[in-house]
C-alpha cells in the first residue's frame, strides 16, 4: 500500500512515526476476509434503460438531436434579430421591465444556441456513451532512487566541464554584469511620471481667485448663499475644455456653507469666512471622493464612499469614519465688487494624505 | 457518428487496400512525423477522469476565461483608451453635449452604437464575476478535501495566483469604461498609494504619469487589463491544466477506490463530451443572464470628474473585502517627528488585504510542515476527517465575510435600517472575533459528524421503524451499512499527534528541545489531537457489537 512514501523518497525529511502507513484503516490483525471494512472493489455495473432497450436509445438519439437542432435554430434566430430589430427599440417585456429588444433578442437566442449544444453533448454522454467506470494506475511522481542519482551526476559533471566553480574570474563577473543589466529597465521607468516636488501642496486658488457657482458657472457673491444652502463652486479661469481640468478640479473644488455665525464653534474657522460663509475643500482627505451631503441641522458634511463625517461648525473636525484629519478651509473675503474672493491658496494640501504633507 | 466507418464499403477500404489511409489518417501521419502527437494521444486519449459535481467548479473558472478572452478580444475592437476629453455626440439623448473622456465615450459608444455590443460587454462584466466566484467555490473544495496536499501544493500555487491575478484583473477591467464609479475606485488606489510611507507620492507620479487623474492612467490600465496580465494568467492555466493531467485528478474514497488508482470516465469520448458540452452551456447561462440581468449600467452612472460622486459607491464583489477593510478602519493619522505623516487608515488596510490572501497561497505549507506528511495523497478527504482545516478555513471565510459586510455598510444601512456606526463597530469587533468562534464552532461540528459516522459504522443507519419488544420495550430497528459503505466511512487514515519525546534522555540528562519542534508538537495535537479526532471503530469494536448482542 504505501509503496512509494519510503522506497522513491529517501531525498525527504523522514516522514513523522506519528503518521499511519499508507491509507489502509488499519491494524491489520485481520486478514481481509475477516475485516468488515475492507474495500469491497469496484462495484458490478448496472446497465441503464439505453444499453439494453434499443428504444430507450433511439428515444435518447432523438432528444441529442433535437437539442441540436434547436440550437440551429436559435442561430438562426440570432442573425435575423441582429438585421431585423433596431438598436434604440425600448420593449416592454414582464418581468423585465423596460429593456433593449435587440440585447433581449441576441442574447436569449445566442445563449439558447450555446446552451442546447452543451445539453444534447452532455445528454449525448450521459445516455449513450458507455458509462462503464475505468481504472487507471497512478504512479508515483518522485523519481526512482537511481534516476536522481544519474540526474545528480550528470549535472555535476556538467558544471565541472562548464568550469564554473574553478574560473572564479568568470563567474564573478558574470554575476556582476546580469545583476546591473536590470538597471537599465529600471532607469527606463524613470520618465514614467514627473518627481512630485510641492505639486500636491497648491491648488489653482490665489489670492483674489474670484469664487465661481459650479452650476452657474458665474461668480459667487454673499447674498447668493442663504443660511443653511450648500454651494458648490469652484476658482476662476478654470474651464472644463482645459487639458488639465480634471487634475486641478481634483484639487480645488470647494463647497461653501453659510452658517448662523452663533453656530460656528471654532473662532479661526470663523475669521476664515465671511459673514458666517465657510469655503472648505470637498475633497474628502481620508480617499479624495467629494465629501458633499451635507445635512443642514448638524452642519455635517458627508462623504458617500466611506461615510467620512465633517462638522462644518468645528472647523471640518472629522466626527466619524476613516478620515484621518479636517477638510482644509480656504480663507476668502469680499471684494471691493462685492463678490466672494479667496485670500490666498489652502493653508494645508487637499485630498488624501501622503507622507510629506506634515 | 460511427454510420459512415460502419458501412461495409469504408471497412473494406480502410485498413491496407492500395496503400492510402484515409485522409484524416493521413494528417495524423503526417502530424505525427512531425510533432509526435501518437505518443501523446496513446497516453491521454483514454486518460481517466473521476466523476464528481464538484469537480465541475474548475471546469466553470476555466470556461469564464475563454468567455473572457472571446468577448474581451471583441470590445478592444471598439474601446478606446483614451483619457481626452471629449463632447459626447451619441444616441444616447441625456449625455448630449456632456464633456467625457474617449474612453467613457467609446463605452458609452459600444451599448448604443454597436449592435450586440452592450451584450457582449454585459457577458464580459458577468463572465467576470463569475470566474472569479469560480475560483473561490473551486478553492472551497480543493481546500476543505485537502486535495492541496502532495503532490498538488504547486498547482495551488497556481491556482491562488491565477485568483490574485483574476481580483486585479477585475479591477482595471471595471476601470477602463472611466465612469463616475470605476473613478472612485482609481482614486481610492491613488490614495492607497499616496499613504506608502516615504515614496508614495513618488510612486504615485509614476503609476499616474503625474497628478491625479491625469491622462495616463486608463492607457496603462487597459494594457494591464488586456495583455500582461491575461497574458500570465493564460500560462499559469495552461500550467494548472497540464499538472492535473500528469498528477491525474483526485477522486473520493469509495470501494475500488484507492490512493494507488483513479476511477472514471475516459476522456474519449465521455469526458470530452461532458466537458466540452459544459463548456457550451456555462456560456450559454451567462449569455441568458447577461441578456437579462443588467450589469454596470455605466450610461446612468455618467463620466467621471473628481469632484463628483453618486451614492452606493461599492467595488465588484471580490473586492468588497478590502473595500469592508479601508471602511472599518479607524482614521489614525500621525505626524511623526520632522513633519512626515503616517496614515495608517490606508496602510493598515493596504497590508492586511494581501495579507488575508497570501495566507491562502502558503497555507498547504504551512500544515505540512505541522504535520511532517509527505506522503502522496490523492483521495480528497471529508471535511470532517480534518476538523482543524476545516475550521480554519471557515474562521477565513468569517473574516472575508465580516469584511465584505463593511465594504458594503451603507447598503446595509439603507435596506435594514441600522446605523453606519453600529455596523462599523460590529465589523470591527467581529473581525477579530467571530472567525474565532466559527473556528471552535466549526471543529465541534466536524467531530459531532465524525461521531455519527462512527455510530452508523458500528449500529448501522436509523430506519425509523419502531419495534415493539416482547417485554414492552420500544426499540427503533437500525439496519447495518452494506459493506462498501463501512469501507468509505472508515477509509481515511488517523494519525497521532506529534511528540517532541522526553525531556532528559536515558542517562536523565536533560535533552534539549528545540523551541520551533515544541511549537510544532503544540500544532499537531490541534490537528491529530482528541479534540481533533474521533477514533474510528476497529474491526474488534464492529464484531462484538455485531456478534449477537443486538444493538446496544
Amino acid at each position: 500500500m504505501s509503496t512509494h512514501n519510503d522506497d522513491n523518497t529517501p531525498h525527504d525529511e523522514t516522514p513523522g512515526e506519528h503518521l499511519p502507513e499508507g491509507r489502509g484503516h488499519g491494524a491489520g490483525e485481520l486478514s481481509p476476509a475477516d475485516d468488515p471494512f475492507a474495500d469491497p472493489g469496484l462495484p458490478a455495473h448496472e446497465h441503464r434503460r439505453q444499453d439494453i432497450d434499443e428504444r430507450a436509445a433511439q428515444r435518447s438519439e432523438r432528444t441529442v438531436a433535437l437539442l441540436f437542432t434547436v440550437s440551429v435554430l436559435a442561430t438562426i434566430g440570432f442573425i435575423a434579430s441582429y438585421v431585423a430589430i433596431p438598436i434604440d427599440r425600448i420593449v416592454y417585456i414582464w418581468p423585465f421591465g423596460h429593456v433593449s429588444g435587440l440585447n433581449f433578442a441576441l442574447g436569449l437566442t445566442l445563449g439558447l444556441a450555446l446552451f442546447c449544444i452543451g445539453a444534447g453533448a452532455v445528454h449525448w454522454a450521459r445516455t449513450l456513451m458507455s458509462d462503464e467506470e475505468m481504472v487507471d494506475e497512478r504512479h508515483p511522481v518522485a523519481a526512482s532512487e537511481e534516476v536522481r542519482a544519474q540526474v545528480f551526476e550528470d549535472f555535476r559533471q556538467g558544471v565541472a566541464e562548464s568550469q564554473f566553480g574553478r574560473r572564479k574570474l568568470v563567474r564573478n563577473t558574470m554575476f556582476g554584469a546580469l545583476a546591473l543589466v536590470p538597471l537599465s529597465g529600471v532607469v527606463l521607468l524613470r520618465d514614467l511620471g514627473p518627481l512630485p516636488h510641492d505639486k500636491l501642496r497648491h491648488s489653482r486658488w490665489k489670492e483674489g481667485s474670484l469664487v465661481i457657482n459650479e452650476s452657474t458657472q458665474t461668480p459667487l457673491r454673499p447674498e447668493d448663499i442663504p443660511v443653511g444652502a450648500l454651494v458648490q463652486a469652484m476658482p476662476e479661469g478654470l474651464d472644463p475644455h482645459d487639458e488639465d481640468f480634471q487634475v486641478e478640479i481634483a484639487k480645488a473644488a470647494v463647497m461653501l456653507v453659510r452658517l448662523e455665525p452663533e453656530d460656528i464653534k471654532d473662532q479661526r474657522s470663523a475669521d476664515w469666512g465671511h459673514e458666517g460663509i465657510l469655503c472648505y475643500s470637498k475633497i474628502c482627505t481620508h480617499i479624495g471622493c467629494p465629501a458633499t451631503l451635507y445635512e443642514q441641522q448638524t452642519h455635517h458634511a458627508l462623504c458617500p464612499c466611506h461615510q467620512s463625517t465633517f462638522d462644518l461648525a468645528d472647523g471640518a473636525r472629522v466626527i466619524f469614519g476613516p478620515a484621518g484629519h479636517p477638510l482644509p478651509q480656504l480663507r476668502i473675503t469680499v471684494n471691493e465688487d462685492g463678490y466672494l474672493a479667496a485670500l490666498g491658496d489652502f493653508e494645508e494640501p487637499p485630498g488624501p494624505s501622503f507622507w510629506e504633507r506634515g | 457518428m460511427s454510420t459512415a466507418t460502419e458501412s461495409p464499403k469504408t471497412t473494406a477500404d480502410a485498413p491496407k487496400n492500395r496503400g492510402k489511409a484515409p485522409a484524416g489518417e493521413r494528417v495524423a501521419d503526417w502530424a505525427d512525423g512531425r510533432l509526435g502527437i501518437y505518443s501523446l494521444a496513446k497516453a491521454n486519449m483514454r486518460k481517466i477522469f473521476p466523476d464528481h459535481w464538484s469537480f465541475l467548479l474548475g471546469e466553470i473558472c476555466l470556461y469564464s476565461f475563454v468567455i473572457l478572452i472571446l468577448t474581451g478580444v471583441y470590445l478592444t475592437l471598439f474601446f478606446v483608451p483614451s483619457m481626452a476629453e471629449v463632447e459626447y455626440h451619441g444616441s444616447f439623448e441625456p449625455m448630449q453635449g456632456l464633456l467625457m473622456s474617449e474612453a467613457y465615450a467609446s463605452a458609452l459608444d459600444i451599448n448604443f452604437e454597436v449592435r450586440g455590443g452592450l451584450l457582449v460587454r454585459q457577458i464580459h462584466h458577468w463572465a467576470a464575476l463569475i470566474f472569479v466566484v469560480g475560483i473561490f467555490l473551486h478553492m472551497f473544495r480543493v481546500f476543505f478535501t485537502g486535495a492541496f496536499r502532495k503532490p498538488r501544493e504547486v498547482n495551488w500555487l497556481f491556482g491562488f495566483l491565477l485568483l490574485v491575478l483574476a481580483i486585479f484583473t477585475g479591477l482595471t477591467g471595471y476601470s477602463l469604461p472611466d465612469d463616475s464609479l470605476s473613478g472612485i475606485g482609481i482614486r481610492l488606489m491613488e490614495a492607497a498609494i499616496l499613504a506608502v510611507p516615504v515614496v508614495g507620492s513618488y510612486l504615485q507620479m509614476f503609476i499616474f504619469g503625474g497628478e491625479f487623474p491625469g491622462h495616463d492612467i486608463i492607457p496603462r490600465f487597459f494594457v494591464t487589463h488586456v495583455l500582461l496580465l491575461p497574458g500570465i494568467m493564460l500560462g499559469l492555466v495552461v500550467a494548472h491544466l497540464i499538472l492535473i493531467v500528469y498528477h491525474k485528478h483526485t477522486h473520493y474514497a469509495g470501494p475500488g477506490r484507492t490512493n494507488e488508482n483513479v476511477v472514471g470516465y475516459p476522456l474519449l469520448p465521455v469526458y470530452m463530451a461532458k466537458a466540452g458540452g459544459f463548456f457550451f452551456l456555462v456560456f450559454g447561462v451567462i449569455t441568458m443572464i447577461a441578456a437579462t440581468v443588467t450589469i454596470n449600467p455605466i450610461w446612468l452612472l455618467g463620466p467621471y470628474r473628481p469632484d463628483q460622486v453618486s451614492t452606493d459607491a461599492q467595488p465588484d464583489w471580490y473586492l468588497g473585502f478590502s473595500e469592508g477593510l479601508v471602511r472599518m478602519m479607524p482614521g489614525w493619522e500621525w505626524v511623526i517627528p520632522g513633519g512626515y505623516t503616517l496614515n495608517f487608515g490606508l496602510l493598515i488596510p493596504l497590508a492586511v488585504f494581501p495579507a488575508m490572501l497570501a495566507v491562502i497561497g502558503l497555507y498547504p505549507f504551512f500544515e505540512s510542515w505541522v504535520t511532517k506528511d509527505k506522503r502522496e495523497h490523492h483521495i480528497a478527504q471529508r471535511p470532517r476527517n480534518s476538523p482543524t482545516r476545516t475550521g480554519l478555513g471557515v474562521a477565513w471565510l468569517t473574516a472575508f465575510g465580516v469584511t465584505t459586510i463593511g465594504g458594503g455598510n451603507d447598503l446595509f444601512a439603507v435596506h435594514f435600517n441600522l446605523s453606519i456606526n453600529a455596523i462599523t463597530w460590529f465589523c470591527r469587533i467581529g473581525f477579530f472575533v467571530l472567525p474565532v468562534l466559527a473556528f471552535f464552532i466549526t471543529r465541534r461540528i466536524c467531530m459531532g459528524l465524525q461521531r455519527r459516522d462512527r455510530d452508523k459504522v458500528l449500529h448501522g443507519r436509523e430506519t425509523g421503524i419502531i419495534k415493539r419488544l416482547p417485554h414492552g420495550e420500544f426499540v427503533e430497528v437500525h439496519q447495518p451499512l452494506p459493506q462498501d459503505q463501512l469501507h468509505v466511512l472508515t477509509s481515511h487514515d488517523q494519525a497521532t499527534p506529534m511528540e517532541v519525546g522526553p525531556e532528559t534522555d536515558e542517562n536523565g540528562v536533560r535533552r534539549r528541545i528545540n523551541p520551533v519542534e515544541r511549537v510544532r508538537a503544540r500544532l499537531s495535537r490541534t490537528y491529530y489531537g482528541e479534540q481533533a479526532q474521533i477514533p474510528k471503530p476497529t474491526s474488534e469494536e464492529y464484531h462484538e457489537i455485531t456478534s449477537g448482542h443486538g444493538h446496544h
